[in-house]
């Protein structure tokens, strides 16, 4: 396609959607879909048939649209004005597509001031809940592929580049290294067969940022992928997305095979000469492939555990070339930070951490969903204002960001920012972006000894420190939780935290005493009840001895 | 200890499912990098992957048994059992968890004698976990023979089981 032809259908696309009256949106990401919106969208189509509107309303099926407690999900354009509905039934239908011309249905519709809608910024999630994912003139329509064609037609890879640079945008899948520097890296390393690699490989319990803009925006993805294999001159790209997404997969390979018909991706992109392949490699349920370099080993087709860095994978990844990783919200940034500028993306969130970030909120918590928020904002404003509170009058108590490398942050740090250095002080991480909000009947210890289980049945075994401490400090939660741990188990726990967190190979070892350190910080009465400190920990090592 | 072989074996029978695995092996060109993709499509094709299966695309792909051996038992997703009939995959990420997702693991093993990994003696329920579906707004969530269900409790578990049973 050439920047005429997409100008063109975008343009016709536009036109054909300001024709229509009325735009029935209905969300088919994962959450509504379980709670069967596919078949709510064909009540709708149904209704609206049998009222024979079918030229003056359109209804089509959309991505997420955030407030998936709610679901399924439907909203209403008409002209400027949107109104949104939530717990929409089949049965609602035909009252729905009756109100178009009048009033909303008040019984179903969202209040629009709510905080949850109001106080986000969209940059990632822009499309979703807007767009149908599974239609590429849709993306075109919203600007999709016009960053694309402008980094073509004017401008350098060392452009495209220095636009990231200049974005200040941080690596979004936890570990928060500058974009811009790795792309530079990579772009540097000598080779002539490079790779772009987007790691989609969304291991962290409670996170589903990625699989939703997967699911809502496949393309913003792909195009992501292409502007960072222009700017560091890789050929072929893979994705490496969980099998345990099987729609993200779906409609990632359908836009796939879109994209490459219409020439955005393939050879001779856009009539120029820059051509990007993209393939599909799906992951196979290991936690540990989220850490680059078994990544890399997993699309390589071996058991995905890691090596020694450096080289890191910028010099030597996959099949020894250079190797560009980022993760899926990385990428998504992408195409607005080239289309508008690197200075228009580096104007929202803080000195150190620019843009916005897209959170997963889960838990005890009213509004559940996806939310993205410009860096800067504080817990409590996304605890307490966006997300709705704790339900059942309930106190809150904690709430756990970055997963099982992350840990839990009480109420006394709510006013926080969330950035990634300040959560560091803390003793968590930023992490890919779930937030699990707890409550005044979560037990921490619990807690702890939940994830690192995790971390232990994760371990992909190839150094000791991980393979051995995780197992070890299980046991010892385990211990503790049965009221059989005597106060030097609790100190055995901590020497062993600091040993895996020093001495692990990868990742996934070093912070995987994390959830127990943060616990231990601002939970520490909670471990010391369940001490047993009468005879000195004498039933403690009966029991152990037994156990063993 | 058996090495690559020199010559690819023949499909283990002559089931028709095996047309669609030999498919993926030559869009890859027999590659030893398509291990993981291969094994996909025979699990997808016949639900787990038992010893022959795996000598097959060993064999097709000439890659050591042993290696193959330790990919299919490295990755979770990987089944080397035959399911029952029915599967129920309950999620186990940290909003399931926190919301409940171990009572219902108790109430499978209290009412159905059923852990993790396990299928009860007539062959009709299969229980597994997942360590997060991504449908943390549902929590609760658990995969009925692929049908992702939400807000689940126990008594809608075990009538989903006993309905299974029958």
């Amino acid at each position: 396609m050439t920047p005429e032809e997409l100008t063109q259908m975008r343009d016709q696309t536009r036109q054909k959607k300001s024709d229509c009256k009325h735009c029935v949106n209905v969300c088919t990401a994962a959450g509504c879909l379980s709670l069967r919106s596919d078949q709510l969208k064909d009540a709708i189509d149904k209704a609206v048939h049998h009222a024979g509107r079918q030229d003056e309303v359109t209804v089509k099926s959309v991505g997420c649209m955030g407030l998936c407690s709610g679901g399924p999900l439907v909203s209403v354009e008409s002209g400027d004005d949107e109104v949104m509905y939530h717990d929409v039934k089949p049965e609602d239908a035909g009252e729905l597509v009756q109100s178009l011309d009048t009033e909303p249905v008040k019984r179903l519709q969202c209040p629009s001031d709510m905080p949850f809608f109001t106080q986000q910024t969209k940059i990632v999630l822009e499309n979703s809940g807007k767009i149908d994912p599974e239609l590429l003139e849709d993306y075109i329509a919203n600007d999709g592929y016009a960053a694309l064609t402008k980094a073509l037609t004017e401008m350098s890879p060392e452009d495209v580049i220095k636009e990231v640079q200049t974005s200040g945008l941080r690596g979004r899948g936890g570990g928060g290294y500058p974009t811009g520097l790795k792309w530079s890296t990579v772009a540097k390393s000598p080779g002539q067969k490079k790779y772009v690699i987007c790691n989609a490989d969304e291991g962290d319990p409670g996170a589903f940022m990625d699989r939703s803009v997967l699911e809502s925006d496949p393309h913003r993805v792909l195009e992501g992928m292409a502007l960072a294999a222009y700017a560091v001159g890789a050929d072929a790209g893979y994705i490496y997305v969980r099998a345990e997404y099987p729609l993200a997969i779906a409609r990632l390979k359908r836009a796939i095979r879109q994209a490459e018909r219409a020439g955005l991706l393939g050879a001779h992109i856009g009539g120029s000469t820059f051509r990007f392949m993209i393939e599909l490699r799906l992951g196979a349920g290991a936690f540990v492939c989220g850490e680059e370099t078994a990544l890399i080993a997993s699309v390589e087709g071996k058991r995905g555990q890691p090596r020694p860095r450096p080289p890191y994978p910028a010099q030597r990844g996959l099949w020894g070339c250079p190797t560009l990783i980022n993760n899926v919200e990385t990428f998504a940034n992408i195409a607005p930070i080239v289309r508008n500028g690197g200075d228009w993306f580096a104007s929202i969130g803080t000195e150190k951490a620019k843009g916005t970030k897209v959170f997963a909120l889960a838990g005890k918590i009213n509004n559940t969903g996806l939310i993205e928020v410009p860096m800067g904002i504080s817990l409590r404003e996304i605890v307490e204002n966006i997300g709705g509170g704790v339900p059942d009058g309930k106190q809150f108590k904690a709430v756990q960001t970055g997963g099982p490398s992350g840990g839990c942050i009480p109420i006394d740090h709510l006013d926080m920012p969330v950035e990634y250095d300040t959560l560091k002080q803390l003793g968590s991480i930023m992490g890919s972006g779930g937030m699990i909000i707890m409550d005044e009947t979560s037990n921490m210890v619990d807690v702890a000894r939940y994830f690192m289980e995790f971390c232990m049945s994760e371990s992909c075994g190839k150094c000791v420190p991980c393979r051995v401490g995780t197992w070890q400090m299980h046991e010892l939660l385990t211990k503790i939780i049965a009221g059989e741990a005597a106060p030097k188990d609790l100190d055995l726990l901590k020497e062993l935290c600091e040993v895996v967190q020093n001495t692990s190979l990868c990742g996934l070892g070093m912070t995987s005493p994390n959830p127990v350190l943060s616990t231990l910080r601002y939970f520490e009465h909670e471990y010391l009840e369940r001490l047993n400190t009468n005879g000195h920990g004498a039933t403690a090592e009966a029991a152990s001895t037994e156990g063993a | 200890m058996i090495l690559a072989m020199d010559t690819p074996m023949a499909p283990p029978s002559d089931d028709k499912r095996w047309k669609i695995v030999e498919a993926t092996i030559r869009r890859n060109g027999a590659a030893d990098h398509s291990l993981i993709e291969v094994l996909h499509t025979v699990q997808q094709a016949f639900g787990y992957l038992d010893d022959p299966s795996l000598k097959f695309v060993a064999s097709q792909l000439r890659l050591p048994l042993a290696k193959v051996y330790g990919v299919a038992t490295f990755y979770h997703f990987f089944q080397l059992k035959p399911q029952g009939e029915h599967t129920c995959v309950v999620c186990m990420g940290t909003a399931c968890y926190i919301k409940g997702a171990n009572k219902l693991m108790a109430m499978a093993k209290q009412k159905h004698d059923l852990e993790d990994g396990g299928t009860t003696p007539d062959g009709k329920v299969s229980l597994l976990t997942a360590r997060c579906l991504g449908s943390c707004s549902l929590a609760p969530a658990v995969v009925y023979d692929g049908d992702v269900a939400g807000r689940v409790e126990e008594d809608q578990m075990h009538a989903r089981f006993e309905e299974w049973k029958k």
